[in-house]
């Protein structure tokens, strides 16, 4: 459930802008069925370039319903000079917020303001026309990101799905994202690194030296007529008995180093330290 | 806010009223530990071993091959682990696009390469435009190689049933094991394990009226089979951790209600959910069934309202206290539609705007016919904002 404020409900609810306007002065559409929200903003100047009445259809969620109503309250009455100064955040600071993961319904509505204005003043509309599309599935332009990592200090992709949706589908493009946060912050675009593989979980280790007593030193010992058992192992410390002859034979220290902790290190992990607890058990 | 009418079931359910006072005395008095040799602990072990029967009659199965866990993803999750523990030279692993997250995300991190672990080959079988898996195509996915094969019982999106007798059977002619997600089907459909080839079933307590935290895996006498939680003797040594007598003995009371409603799923429940479809589809221009008619869960339907978005379906809906889901992207904090949706290829302009009822027993007529008279024009309503759909539904006209 969406945490939604009682103005954005309200604006939901009960829009007052919704409709068409008969061959309209700007006509704008942003966004499209696909991507799951798309918004049409019809506006009608009088002789002095000031919008006398505006009117919005939208296809879309709560917030972008109340979104599109609140951006034809925000510019009615206003003239095209004021209106153009219109920005998302007024948007949402008129619905009293928005969750975060749809602060990007706040941008359609400054998006539909700004092509709308650009048609009008036979400007090309940058956010759409200049730049490259950076996210596929949304087709947001890296101008567009630019400008909003820019104008709302944004730092993650995440932060920047939340406001363009780019990123949010397929996720292919999150390293050029990264690379237009990085650049907006004056920061080397971040290199491509591999991380260091995770250490080993203790079930897997345990199975590991497992693998490695049975495999490959159990056999040694054997041919020896002795033997070796994992009694236990606490993170690198790996617990082991000797049997037979090796429980017995004064070298056995030097076989265990020699021959268990070597072939651990060499097979498991190099700083695994092996212990003799056989004597214990063996007393025990 | 006037009164709930909860079409919303394969979500989650109403707790039964029968189940609470099954479960109070074990949350107030009767708190002992099963494993306890003293008469007020153990004596607590037998209502456990009741529930479990309950459990094995809903299932028609053995009672010790029932173990309890604490939700549906945790049964999903052991018997996936168990397969590929206990047959460690099988590399593939066989699944639909269609799985619930419990199955399908765990088999897509089991696809990734993960350090220490070499990644499994993993298959998605598509399913067809009514969400229907074809035989052929799943036949063809089996090798030598398959360590596991998961296979939803019923999709909890479209309520689509899948043939897992069919499925079971060839798993069995190549020696495969079978586990099956089986949430949103118990209860809802007969199921006899006995005569049905399912090695493991994973099923979750609180889509049938008990409470959230408590499912059951079913593994089949004769399965080989590796513990997820390890830790003391419980379950037969099959999942450590103390039993949760209250949780499971509401489990039991919810089995023994199941099993005698089943009928009712199955006659009452399916015309009800039969009446607000037909009604939905008569009423709503542009409206489409999402799923095969006829091979479904008797409680489930699923229907897109083209050009018009879901989330705002719903919270209108949610004015008159009518409670339901959608696949819309809105609505799961994702910004695509339903991966089931998409995999059936409904298209965009439907999937953002499909709405899931799922009914209960607890639903009444009179519940159907409130949403047969409210949502037509909150549908009309959405229509008249949205800048899409008026030439191609006066077309369709």
């Amino acid at each position: 459930m969406w945490d939604y404020t009682e103005k954005v409900k309200q604006h939901f609810l009960h829009p007052k802008n919704t409709g068409e306007i008969p061959k309209p002065d700007l006509d704008a559409t942003v966004g499209n069925i696909t991507c799951g929200d798309a918004l049409r903003l019809m506006v009608r100047l009088d002789g002095a370039d000031r919008i006398a009445d505006a009117k919005f259809q939208t296809f879309g969620c709560a917030s972008a319903i109340a979104s599109s109503d609140a951006l034809i309250e925000l510019i009615k009455g206003k003239t095209l000079d004021e209106a153009a100064g219109i920005t998302n955040d007024d948007i949402a600071a008129y619905l009293g917020g928005l969750p975060e993961a749809k602060m990007h319904c706040s941008v359609m509505g400054m998006e539909a303001l700004q092509k709308a204005l650009a048609q009008y003043r036979h400007q090309p509309f940058a956010l759409e026309t200049e730049g490259q599309v950076v996210c596929k599935c949304f087709g947001v332009t890296d101008k567009l990101i630019d400008k909003v990592v820019r104008e709302q200090h944004l730092h993650t992709v995440e932060e920047v799905t939340h406001f363009t949706k780019a990123g949010g589908g397929c996720r292919g493009c999150h390293r050029e994202i990264e690379a237009i946060i990085a650049k907006v912050h004056g920061q080397p675009a971040p290199a491509p690194q591999a991380k260091p593989p995770p250490p080993m979980t203790n079930l897997q280790r345990i199975n590991r030296i497992q693998e490695v007593l049975a495999g490959e030193v159990r056999p040694l010992l054997q041919a020896d007529g002795g033997d070796v058992e994992l009694v236990d192992v606490d993170g690198k410390r790996v617990q082991v008995a000797f049997r037979g002859h090796c429980a017995w034979c004064p070298v056995s220290d030097v076989t265990l180093k020699g021959a268990v902790q070597a072939k651990l290190r060499e097979l498991v992990d190099p700083e695994i330290v092996v212990e003799d607890v056989g004597e214990h058990l063996t007393n025990g | 806010m006037s009164k709930i009418i909860y079409l919303d079931n394969n979500a989650t359910s109403a707790v039964a009223p029968e189940v609470v006072d099954a479960m109070t005395p074990f949350l107030r008095d009767l708190y002992g530990n099963p494993s306890s040799i003293h008469t007020f602990g153990g004596q607590v072990a037998r209502h456990v071993e009741q529930a479990r029967e309950s459990l094995a009659a809903l299932l028609g199965a053995d009672p010790t091959e029932i173990i309890f866990t604490s939700c549906g993803t945790e049964s999903d999750s052991t018997a996936i682990r168990s397969a590929l523990a206990c047959y460690p030279d099988r590399r593939h692993v066989v699944t639909t696009r269609v799985e619930h997250p419990a199955v399908r995300n765990l088999c897509q991190w089991l696809g990734q390469p993960v350090p220490g672990r070499a990644p499994y080959r993993v298959t998605e079988l598509p399913v067809d435009s009514q969400g229907m898996l074809g035989l052929d195509e799943f036949k063809a996915a089996l090798d030598d190689d398959t360590a596991i094969v998961s296979v939803m019982w019923a999709n909890n999106e479209t309520g689509v049933l899948f043939p897992v007798d069919e499925i079971g059977a060839l798993c069995r002619e190549r020696g495969l094991l079978f586990h099956t997600d089986a949430v949103q089907a118990v209860g809802k459909v007969p199921i006899n394990l006995a005569k049905q080839p399912v090695d493991m079933l994973a099923l979750s307590g609180h889509k049938l009226h008990a409470p959230k935290g408590v499912g059951a895996l079913y593994v089949r006498r004769g399965t080989r089979f590796a513990p997820y939680l390890m830790g003391g003797h419980q379950e037969n040594n099959r999942r450590g951790g103390t039993e949760s007598v209250p949780l499971i003995v509401g489990l039991g009371k919810a089995a023994e209600l199941a099993l005698r409603n089943l009928k009712q799923e199955q006659t009452r429940v399916r015309a009800l959910r039969d009446r607000l479809e037909k009604g939905l589809l008569a009423k709503a221009p542009g409206a489409r069934l999402n799923g095969h008619p006829d091979h479904r869960l008797p409680n489930t339907t699923n229907v897109s309202f083209e050009y018009v978005e879901g989330e705002a379906i719903l919270l209108m809906l949610d004015q008159y206290g009518i409670c339901a889901s959608s696949g819309s992207a809105c609505t799961t904090g994702s910004l695509e539609p339903s991966h089931v949706l998409r995999a059936m290829g409904v298209p965009f302009t439907a999937a953002h705007g499909s709405v899931r009822f799922s009914l209960s027993v607890y639903n009444t007529p009179e519940e159907i016919e409130t949403v047969l008279e409210v949502l037509p024009p909150i549908i009309r309503r959405l229509r008249e904002i949205s800048p899409f759909g008026r030439e191609q539904l006066a077309a369709a006209k």
